[in-house]
């Protein structure tokens, strides 16, 4: 997975290409997550992510969590497949989906 | 059918993957069917990985079975792991907030949601769990 960022004062926008899977998730966590501390806006895109397994809800969720605390998160670009998932599991209430 | 044995560990899941993926587009299975096997072959496939042999080392075997007549596709799991039927685990409340949320216990569920049958028996010191999915071939 390429995880391409683009920092602007407290806005942070990840672009995430490839799969968000068990062997990327922990990656993109250990990525982010030390790098949020000063983020109030947290746009993920997804307009090239093929593929959400739970092991990336995991990660969305901790995301979610911090990113609550502290400002926004929002996902943009969702394809119809990963939106599914989303939709089962009951994320697209927990997420903020553009 | 076709078959193929894997070491039981997660660095072996794009392998897992690339064949699952081969026998679908053989049979000209649509994109959004393809993703929906994938999360779940991906969700097995790492609970063999994670917990079927503890510290030591393992192999999980998959045995994909295409029915022409019915249309769908049944993936087999088999495994010779401690006993563990991944079906018995509770389903998540999908209705919490994010603070609320536990985090796993999502895979399996979201399995039982989009496959149209899974079954898990213990038989002969395997675990082995079958799952079968309805497919939209574009040319059938």
């Amino acid at each position: 997975m390429e995880i391409l960022k683009k920092r602007d004062g407290e806005t942070l926008k990840v672009d995430l290409v490839g799969r968000l899977d068990t062997t990327t998730g922990p990656e993109l966590e250990s990525n982010l997550i030390d790098e949020l501390d000063d983020v109030t806006e947290l746009i993920l895109d997804f307009e090239q992510l093929d593929y959400v397994s739970s092991a990336g809800l995991r990660v969305l969720l901790v995301l979610q969590k911090k990113m609550n605390k502290q400002g926004n998160m929002v996902i943009r670009n969702v394809s119809e497949s990963i939106i599914e998932v989303f939709d089962i599991t009951g994320f697209i209430d927990i997420l903020t989906i553009e | 059918m076709v078959q193929k044995i894997f070491p039981a560990n997660d660095i072996f899941l794009k392998d897992v993957m690339t064949f699952t993926e081969e026998e679908m587009v053989k049979v000209n299975v649509s994109t959004k069917v393809i993703t929906q096997v994938k999360i779940c072959v991906e969700e097995i496939f790492v609970n063999i990985a994670h917990y079927a042999y503890g510290d030591e080392k393992g192999e999980a075997k998959i045995s994909i079975l295409y029915d022409e007549y019915k249309n769908a596709m049944t993936f087999i799991f088999e495994d010779e792991g401690v006993p563990y039927n991944p079906l018995d685990k509770s389903d998540p409340d999908t209705t919490l907030s994010a603070e609320e949320r536990k985090i796993g216990g999502l895979g399996i569920f979201i399995c039982k949601k989009t496959m149209d049958d899974i079954q898990y028996k213990y038989e002969n010191g395997k675990n082995i769990l079958s799952m079968t999915k309805t497919l939209d071939s574009k040319y059938l």
